[in-house]
């Protein structure tokens, strides 16, 4: 019958022990060690976050490094391929301006010797009018004097006006 | 308690090294054989013969004085402090159990009587005739005598919590000085379970404010579990059956109940009281379902209770019957007492290790079946 009789000394001891372990474990072991265990975890998870975090960002920049990349190459074909019209362009042009200012020289030399030659032509017109008239009042001078005089004169004349 | 058996006829100079070994520095005293050879010579001659019983439940039970060994005829224990407390108004007394001399002499007006503290004027004769006529009398209970002397568990209650205390301020010292670091030595041990106590009893049973609980179950958890394993130890300060002690685990039941009613919420009172979802008839004009939900309250605590008490007593009892029969063959023939003990040390072994396994699941049990009652306690409407 002692076995199952809870004792009255025993279970005041009890009670007071149990208590004091209560709290003084409490205080000096479960809160200093559940609260290491806690901050431990938090360490643990936050760095495996950081990890994750990191590889994404990591990742992330690898892939903006390629589209740059990518980018910078198809930036380069364009200027390249503008340049090269750029180019043809401005040959072409050139060839153009060089021809239309080739065309423009010659028809204004072209012009030109057109116009000495007309000027040429009228002056040699005029001499020979002069030149005739000379040689014609000579003669008409000369025919009235003698006759062989005249054509000797003539004859002459016509000698000297060598066309020159 | 086994060792003193053991001992008791093996060569004298084994039982001086033993007792130098395991008294060093404690009082030894001993039952002067001749003194009290006179008086009960026959009774003496008489109770020469083993009793198992006898001897397995002065094991089990709480006593006044730490019963080590016998050697021969002469006990060797510890006398323990008395502190009674008379209603009489003679107040608080104090003294050492070793003046009762085992119960064979009364000391300050009290004497021992079959193991609790009596007046000088209680008969024992007159009891036992009551007792004969009445047999629900047999618990030696005298009014206005509070016996809260340190006793044999008191002792042993004292030396465990005094080693949780060591060990476990010793681990939280090591947690501040480690910090953010892996843990080392007996961080490793104590680390796994107190992360499945918080894991998976307080988490999955309490839910989100498990927290605030967890002082509580490390507490009993460790709390039983190493007076388990201590009261595994055969030899002073362990030994004691102090968590098959029905007074300890009250203790602890009522822990868990005030602490579960403490944190009750509405919902749980609406669930004792006025159940939903039950027909009405159960409940008015007979209140049969509060009265089984108000007997529940007290019948969870109770069973925790007795749980405990019944797995660490029935285990000390079983490896001590085992221990028992060596020296009940040995009485018959001492060849047939050394037959039976080569049996006997592998049973008792086999027992042990799996009281080290009860140890564990006990404490637990008793750890996981808090928490859930906690849950309940706080469980919201669903």
């Amino acid at each position: 019958m002692d076995l199952i009789m809870p004792g009255v000394g025993l279970v005041f001891w009890m009670t007071l022990v149990f208590s004091l372990l209560l709290i003084l474990l409490k205080k000096f072991a479960w809160k200093p060690i559940m609260d290491s265990l806690k901050e431990r975890e938090q360490d643990i998870s936050s760095s495996l976050a950081m990890a994750k975090q990191t590889k994404n960002e990591m990742k992330q920049l690898q892939a903006d490094n390629e589209k740059l990349l990518k980018q910078a190459r198809e930036e380069r074909d364009v200027i390249l391929s503008e340049a090269k019209t750029t180019k043809d362009q401005i040959i072409n042009e050139a060839k153009d301006r060089a021809q239309t200012e080739a065309d423009r020289i010659v028809e204004a030399a072209r012009v030109n010797i057109e116009n000495e030659k007309r000027t040429a032509l009228s002056e040699i017109k005029t001499q020979v009018a002069e030149l005739s008239i000379d040689i014609a009042e000579k003669v008409l001078k000369a025919e009235l004097s003698n006759k062989a005089e005249q054509s000797k004169l003539v004859e002459k004349q016509l000698e000297n006006l060598n066309f020159n | 308690m086994i060792l003193k058996k053991f001992f008791g006829g093996s060569s004298s100079f084994l039982t001086a090294a033993i007792i130098a070994v395991f008294l060093l520095g404690t009082s030894v005293a001993k039952a002067e054989g001749d003194t009290h050879s006179t008086e009960s010579h026959a009774e003496h001659v008489e109770k020469k013969g083993f009793d198992a019983g006898k001897m397995i439940f002065e094991h089990v039970l709480d006593a006044h004085s730490w019963h080590i060994m016998d050697i021969g005829d002469h006990a060797v224990s510890l006398p323990l402090p008395i502190i009674i407390y008379d209603q009489d108004g003679s107040g608080f007394h104090f003294f050492m159990s070793s003046r009762f001399e085992h119960g064979h002499a009364a000391y300050d007006g009290y004497k021992l009587y079959e193991g609790k503290i009596v007046r000088e004027s209680f008969d024992e004769h007159k009891e036992e005739t009551i007792e004969s006529e009445n047999s629900e009398l047999d618990v030696v209970e005298e009014a206005g005598l509070i016996d809260i002397s340190i006793t044999k568990n008191v002792v042993a209650l004292f030396f465990g919590a005094f080693v949780i205390l060591f060990l476990f301020i010793s681990v939280a010292r090591t947690y501040t000085r480690r910090k953010g670091q892996a843990p080392t030595g007996l961080q490793n041990f104590i680390e796994p379970i107190i992360l499945f106590i918080r894991d998976d009893i307080a988490k999955d049973s309490i839910g989100h404010k498990y927290e605030k609980y967890m002082p509580y179950l490390l507490t009993i958890f460790f709390f039983i579990l190493i007076n388990n394993l201590l009261g595994l130890v055969p030899i002073i300060p362990g030994g004691a059956n102090l968590t098959g002690n029905i007074s300890i685990t009250l203790v602890l039941a009522l822990f868990t109940f005030v602490i579960t009613t403490a944190s009750a919420n509405k919902n749980y009172w609406i669930h004792i009281f006025n159940m939903p979802g039950v027909p009405w008839w159960l409940k008015f004009p007979l209140p049969l379902m509060p009265l089984v939900e108000i007997m529940g309250v007290f019948t969870k605590p109770f069973v925790l209770m007795v749980r405990l008490f019944a797995n660490i007593t029935a285990g000390h009892i079983v490896i001590l019957g085992f221990m028992s029969m060596i020296f009940i063959f040995g009485e018959i023939s001492p060849a047939a007492g050394y037959g039976v003990s080569i049996v006997s040390a592998a049973f008792s072994l086999f027992l042990s290790l799996l009281e080290i396994l009860v140890a564990f699941i006990q404490a637990y049990v008793f750890t996981l079946l808090s928490a859930l009652y906690f849950g309940m306690a706080m469980e919201e409407e669903h």
